[in-house]
């Protein structure tokens, strides 16, 4: 059970979020609008308005390991239809990044996996390099033979290829995963 | 309420009642008890030297009870008249005969103990009935402490404390140990859309004076935090629903969409059990101070009033419109009309409204030179009426008087009491009372018409 303790700022969660993606919570009316147009709602086990409500009641703990924030495709349809203009996805990508940070995401390490691997495949090629990241992502994962009888198939078909494919632009890339980092402070 | 006090067509009668109505518009006789007050209003110059002596307290009604006044005592410092009033149930001098100070002390020789309630009769032309609401009793709710818990309180106790001239001077305390609230959690709809302990209906009003506490006292107390339990927030007027996310936005209140199922102590605070029906979780707040947003009721006499006033009221009281829509400040008995929340909840703005809609109805009636009703009343023909009377008793309007007619009493109708229900007509044994457009001989005919062709043969 929540308990509202005295020591306890109501609003301490709260504030977070709204210093680092300068959304605030707090204007949510739970009109349940944001779960209502996610299309992945019914997976997730805490829906979008319940995130929100979690962060105005200051527990942080659910909403850092709950499946939702893992889950969210940042396809923004939440984003754009709250009547609060509340920019929910990036919310959401502030709870990841704390999830993170606070060692929380436990429940979601392969899907963790995978963002990281993505991330560093457009690092370095400056688009997805497809065999690469299913190998890495399978290791990772420790099944190295998941979907390999799709592998000659795609590659008849010419949808994946041994070698990656490097894009012209790369020292770009590069330049913005840099000012990213820069940006959320590291 | 001091300039209508100077004005010489305002007459105010405070400390009266109207114990009797008789007639109609235009000519009612009413017959009202002014209650003594023990001090002669037209000698007493309301310098206070009465109040400042006398030795006996009693708990302050104004204020709830969370101050105290003297025996002899003004309700609250801008009323009208400038006339303090004794109370005889507590004062010294009629509970023990001994004390006699205020008549000592009194320059202008007004403290008058002989002094007897007076009955007044006069004629008016229209009656505004606005005598307001009172607070539901929230002790049946043993969950909240069941007034067990000094410091769980309603809305108006809060009220007066944040009021500067109130009994704590604007501070917010916690009336267990005097020391300041920090921690307020609101319960709203205490006895409001509560069929088992309470009413029904929802009280209005609450909503939205819970968050003005909300925002006041996060003036007062800045580093104050409330908390309101709620089951809806009601947020209907203009700029209300901006109002109330004042109180989220800038006063950070925190809103849990759940009822109260219990209020305990642990230490000396207050730990509130309720749900977050929106996470779907049971939660608990710690407190200083409780404050239960009262369902608003009819006030206690209102019933009877309603009976001396001849109009009717709902199943709780509240006094009853002639039309929810097209006439909502009259009431069915003409030239009575209802101002404020004594008809239904209201909160200012609407209650403001009401009795400008009732005073402009009662001062437009007055300025015609001939009353227009509805054509479609009772009259008796005086030459069949019998002079039984079984009318007089089954009218539920009283529209109807006895008048001697060639010698013989007769019925006859008040044409502006009549509404034209008929229950004259249909009680008449000599067939004597009729409604116009509606006799007996009208009814039958229109009876007849779909059922029998033009010569008389069944259909």
């Amino acid at each position: 059970m929540k308990v509202l303790t005295r020591q306890e700022d109501v609003h301490q969660f709260r504030d977070e979020i709204l210093a680092l993606s300068g959304e605030d919570s707090s204007h949510c009316v739970q009109c349940g609008k944001c779960t209502a147009s996610c299309p992945i709602a019914p997976e997730m086990d805490l829906k979008p308005n319940q995130v929100l409500r979690y962060i105005q009641l200051n527990s942080s703990k659910p909403v850092l390991q709950c499946s939702t924030i893992w889950l969210c495709a940042s396809c923004e349809t939440c984003s754009f239809r709250c009547p609060e203009g509340i920019e929910i996805a990036i919310v959401m990508d502030t709870l990841r990044k704390l999830a993170i940070e606070e060692d929380l995401a436990t429940g979601q390490k392969q899907i963790v996996a995978f963002d990281e691997i993505f991330l560093d495949s457009i690092k370095r090629y400056g688009r997805v390099y497809e065999l690469g990241l299913v190998m890495r992502y399978n290791m990772a994962s420790r099944q190295p033979l998941k979907d390999a009888h799709l592998g000659p198939l795609m590659l008849g078909k010419r949808k994946l290829s041994l070698l990656a494919h490097r894009i012209r632009g790369r020292a770009t890339v590069r330049e913005i995963f840099r000012r990213s980092k820069r940006f959320l402070g590291k | 309420m001091t300039e209508s006090s100077q004005d010489e067509k305002i007459e105010i009668l405070t400390h009266s009642e109207v114990s009797e109505v008789k007639g109609f518009v235009g000519n009612f006789d009413v017959t009202i008890r002014k209650k003594a007050r023990y001090i002669n209003e037209t000698k007493c110059t309301g310098c206070g030297d009465c109040i400042e002596k006398c030795l006996t307290f009693a708990p302050n009604e104004w204020e709830l009870g969370l101050g105290k006044r003297k025996a002899v005592y003004k309700p609250f410092a801008q009323g009208v008249p400038n006339v303090p009033v004794i109370d005889r149930q507590v004062c010294g001098h009629f509970t023990t005969g001994l004390c006699n100070v205020c008549s000592k002390i009194c320059e202008a020789d007004a403290i008058d103990y002989a002094q007897e309630d007076e009955y007044i009769t006069e004629k008016f032309g229209t009656i505004i009935v606005a005598t307001g609401f009172d607070q539901f009793d929230t002790g049946v709710y043993g969950e909240y402490g069941g007034g067990r818990f000094k410091d769980v309180i309603t809305g108006l106790h809060l009220e007066r404390m944040l009021d500067t001239s109130g009994p704590t001077g604007g501070h917010v305390i916690r009336p267990s140990n005097y020391k300041e609230a920090k921690r307020v959690v609101f319960i709203q709809c205490a006895g409001s859309r509560d069929e088992a302990k309470g009413v029904p209906y929802c009280s209005r009003i609450c909503c939205m004076y819970t968050a003005k506490h909300a925002i006041i006292l996060k003036d007062h107390v800045p580093d104050s935090q409330s908390y309101i339990f709620y089951i809806d927030i009601r947020t209907a007027g203009k700029n209300y629903e901006e109002f109330y996310k004042k109180a989220q936005r800038e006063a950070g209140a925190v809103y849990i969409r759940g009822r109260v199922a219990k209020v305990y102590e642990k230490g000396d605070q207050l730990v509130v059990r309720g749900a977050d029906t929106l996470t779907g979780e049971q939660i608990e707040v710690e407190a200083d101070l409780v404050v239960l947003a009262a369902a608003a009721v009819p006030r206690d006499g209102a019933k009877e009033l309603a009976k001396i006033l001849n109009i009717p009221h709902d199943t709780y009281g509240f006094f009853s419109e002639a039309h929810p829509k097209l006439q909502p400040v009259e009431s069915v008995t003409k030239g009575v009309y209802m101002a404020g929340a004594c008809q239904f909840p209201k909160d200012v703005p609407d209650a403001v409204a009401t009795t400008g809609a009732a005073a402009i109805k009662a001062c437009s009636i007055l300025s015609q030179d001939e009353l227009t009703i509805d054509p479609k009343i009772a009259y008796v023909d005086p030459e069949v009426c019998s002079g039984c009377l079984n009318c007089l008793q089954i009218c539920p309007f009283d529209a109807i008087r006895t008048e001697v007619v060639d010698g013989k009493e007769v019925a006859s109708i008040v044409q502006s009491l009549c509404h034209g229900c008929g229950n004259c007509a249909s009680t008449c044994r000599t067939k004597a009372a009729n409604v116009r457009g509606f006799s007996d001989d009208q009814i039958y005919a229109q009876i007849s018409a779909p059922l029998f062709s033009k010569g008389g043969e069944e259909r």
